[in-house]
């Protein structure tokens, strides 16, 4: 899906080019904008609009105070100001560190299971000797269609503290009463925890990861193994560069969707940050600003810092996706 | 030679039963989840509170002994006056409870009448019964008035997939079939859209929906699904490249306008396609969380299943039986469809993610 974003930037659409058409090639341009005209408005409506009113809202102070907005006063970068300071977002190494850093350090635990965890399994499917792998595979994805709320549920039972399975497993296995994970409800545990309930999601990147697999040629594994590789040089010179493409979509998916998190906390800790303020994501902390405290102008201000982080993140993924990702049929400069 | 190439080496067997059996027991795994689910919504709330009760649905069992339907115990026989050398273990219902000796009967052996056998009744394990309770279901359904919750999401299914249909076919045509100065430029833009974060349009979007009355309403919820998403044009436009132009061309000379070939010509080869992003979109409304919660949350009667979930988790969180028999009755529908369309689910999926 992301190959032609890594090409260069094509042709804009403009009177000029219009101008420099022949009827009959204006007539298609003219049909074409028609068609994906409920796009094009749609864009405009429930996207430019907004995204434009968002940075406008970013530098007023505009709040709603008993379903009254107050009225609107421009104050420059003051929000902005205000956002670079709040110790609510960068706040560093304390007990509990802002919400920006929390965004990261679950992270740092997630992002390597969302890659790793449907590459392995996508890796296990596509392996020979694995008998009815198409009954497995569906039933590996299947928990990825149900309500994300019923799957918390699920997982909130098995992961419960008293009578949930897991810890009662651990208790038959010899883990003394005292010392079972508190899951949810403890700092050490709730990153985890909420890693285990993201394991559900996974079944997406697995098919596509295992769709990359198949269309590998054989005839390279073949080269590879006349050429003496053992399996991990078949994989890394091989496999891992064919499937690159794959590898590359399933990350940014993780980045942007890691960004965004926060609908987990949200129901799981009911978007408290509890324990100990360590699930105040920064998009919990954004939808508080705005659905709770209703103030829309230090929402809009974070939401902006959001997208520029986002769009900054994104541009380096693709920067660095010219070493790495091998789109087959394109010279590798 | 063929046979004998077909035959399979012990070793060969080896690798099958280690790689498949991996794979079963990481699924299982993977799985407990449903059956902690089902075991659980089957179970009664007297069995939820025994500790070191089964992890099946199950209950105390019962014998009848002179007409009247009593618990039994299991009483190891040797310990009874009269058995002493029958090292079993039965189940004998309890007629005098007592620390030092109780007073027993056999319901397998009536005749036998009562007898003493010296154990303390608080010390004796009582024999369960596997016996599913189906009342967990009924309480839910009365409770959180399941019909109009199941109305409420349905309708919010069938009405926005709608729109994502119409809009969809319209501009992935109009992507796939056209030839214009921009055309890839406003597609790379339509793609980057899956980049941008929701909150940074949500805000003045509610603010904007607020103003006109529509929060608390369906409508922002359903309007934006008529005016196209990155998702499901990308997929369809994959799909209508692949459908050859001779057809196209072929429905041109005879005079057909660009809307009649989309309508008789690509769509009736796009079934597939179509199929994929009608469950694509069902299930993914079916489960819709965020767009409820902040659009619906002051319209109580117009709640979908997922935004009523939560609610009834914050009120009978500590009745966990209830809670799992909610979470299937929510999830039974997505698990259905998916069931009945899993292939162009796969295959619709896999075309977003290799595709180029």
């Amino acid at each position: 899906m992301f190959e032609q974003l890594n090409r260069g930037m094509p042709q804009l659409p403009s009177l000029r080019a219009y101008r420099a058409l022949s009827s009959v090639k204006r007539r298609e341009m003219r049909e074409g904008l028609l068609f994906i005209s409920p796009w094009l408005i749609g864009f405009l409506v429930f996207t430019i609009l907004p995204i434009l009113a968002s940075l406008f809202f970013s530098f007023l102070d505009l709040k709603i105070t008993d379903g009254i907005l107050s009225t609107p006063k421009f104050v420059g970068l003051r929000n902005y100001q205000q956002l670079f300071n709040d110790p609510q977002i960068w706040r560093f190494g304390s007990q509990t560190p802002g919400s920006m850093w929390i965004t990261f350090r679950f992270g740092m635990i997630a992002l390597p299971v969302a890659i790793l965890l449907p590459l392995g399994l996508a890796l296990l499917m596509n392996n020979r000797y694995l008998k009815g792998s198409t009954p497995i595979r569906t039933l590996f994805y299947m928990p990825y269609i149900i309500p994300f709320v019923a799957a918390i549920f699920l997982w909130g039972g098995m992961l419960n503290p008293e009578t949930g399975w897991i810890n009662r497993a651990l208790m038959n296995m010899g883990v003394p009463r005292t010392m079972v994970p508190n899951w949810a409800n403890d700092v050490n545990w709730v990153y985890p925890t909420y890693v285990i309930l993201g394991i559900w999601g996974i079944g997406n990147a697995m098919l596509i990861t295992l769709a990359g697999l198949q269309g590998v040629p054989t005839a390279l594994y073949d080269a590879a193994k006349v050429d003496g590789a053992n399996a991990f040089q078949s994989f890394r010179n091989v496999t891992f560069p064919m499937i690159s493409p794959v590898i590359f979509f399933n990350l940014v998916l993780a980045i942007v969707g890691l960004f965004q998190y926060f609908l987990v906390p949200l129901v799981v800790n009911n978007g408290t940050g509890r324990p100990g303020g360590a699930t105040m994501f920064y998009n919990l902390y954004l939808y508080r600003t705005f659905f709770v405290f209703q103030n829309m102008s230090y929402g809009s201000a974070m939401a902006w810092l959001l997208f520029v982080i986002i769009l900054i993140f994104t541009v380096l993924l693709f920067r660095t996706a010219r070493y790495w990702v091998y789109y087959a049929g394109e010279a590798r400069s | 030679m063929k046979a004998l190439s077909r035959r399979r080496h012990p070793r060969e067997t080896a690798k099958t039963f280690t790689v498949t059996g991996f794979a079963l027991i990481l699924l299982f795994l993977f799985l407990s989840p449903f059956f902690y689910m089902i075991s659980t919504a089957l179970k009664t709330p007297q069995q939820m509170s025994v500790l070191g009760a089964p992890l099946w649905p199950a209950r105390a069992a019962i014998a009848e002994y002179n007409g009247v339907e009593m618990e039994t115990y299991s009483v190891p026989m040797n310990t009874c006056v009269g058995s002493e050398d029958d090292n079993s273990t039965r189940g004998l219902v309890i007629l005098k409870k007592g620390l030092r000796e109780s007073t027993f009967a056999d319901p397998d052996d009536p005749g036998r009448g009562e007898f003493i056998c010296a154990v303390s009744w608080r010390a004796l394990e009582r024999p369960w019964q596997f016996a599913p309770y189906w009342g967990n279901f009924s309480t839910v359904w009365s409770t959180i008035n399941f019909p109009r919750l199941m109305y409420n999401t349905t309708m919010y299914a069938v009405l926005s997939t709608i729109g994502v249909l119409m809009s969809c076919t319209v501009v992935a045509y109009g992507f796939s079939r056209f030839d214009f100065p921009g055309r890839d430029f406003l597609f790379l833009i339509l793609i980057s859209t899956l980049f941008l974060p929701a909150f940074v349009t949500v805000i003045p979007t509610y603010t904007f929906f607020q103003k006109i009355g529509w929060v608390g309403t369906w409508l922002p919820l359903i309007v934006p699904t008529f005016f196209a998403n990155a998702f499901d044009v990308f997929l369809l436009r994959q799909y209508f490249m692949t459908i050859p132009r001779e057809m196209d061309e072929a429905a041109m000379i005879d005079g057909a306008s660009r809307f009649r070939i989309l309508w008789s010509v690509i769509l009736p080869q796009s079934f597939p396609a179509l199929l994929a992003i009608t469950v694509f979109h069902i299930v993914y409304a079916w489960n819709d969380y965020f767009g409820p919660l902040i659009y619906l949350s002051t319209a109580r009667d117009k709640w979908p299943i997922s935004v009523a979930l939560p609610l009834f988790n914050g009120i009978y969180g500590s009745n966990p039986e209830l809670i799992q028999a909610a979470s299937l009755m929510a999830l039974v529908v997505p698990l259905i469809l998916f069931i009945l369309a899993q292939r162009f689910f796969v295959q619709g999926l896999v075309v977003t993610g290799v595709d180029k």
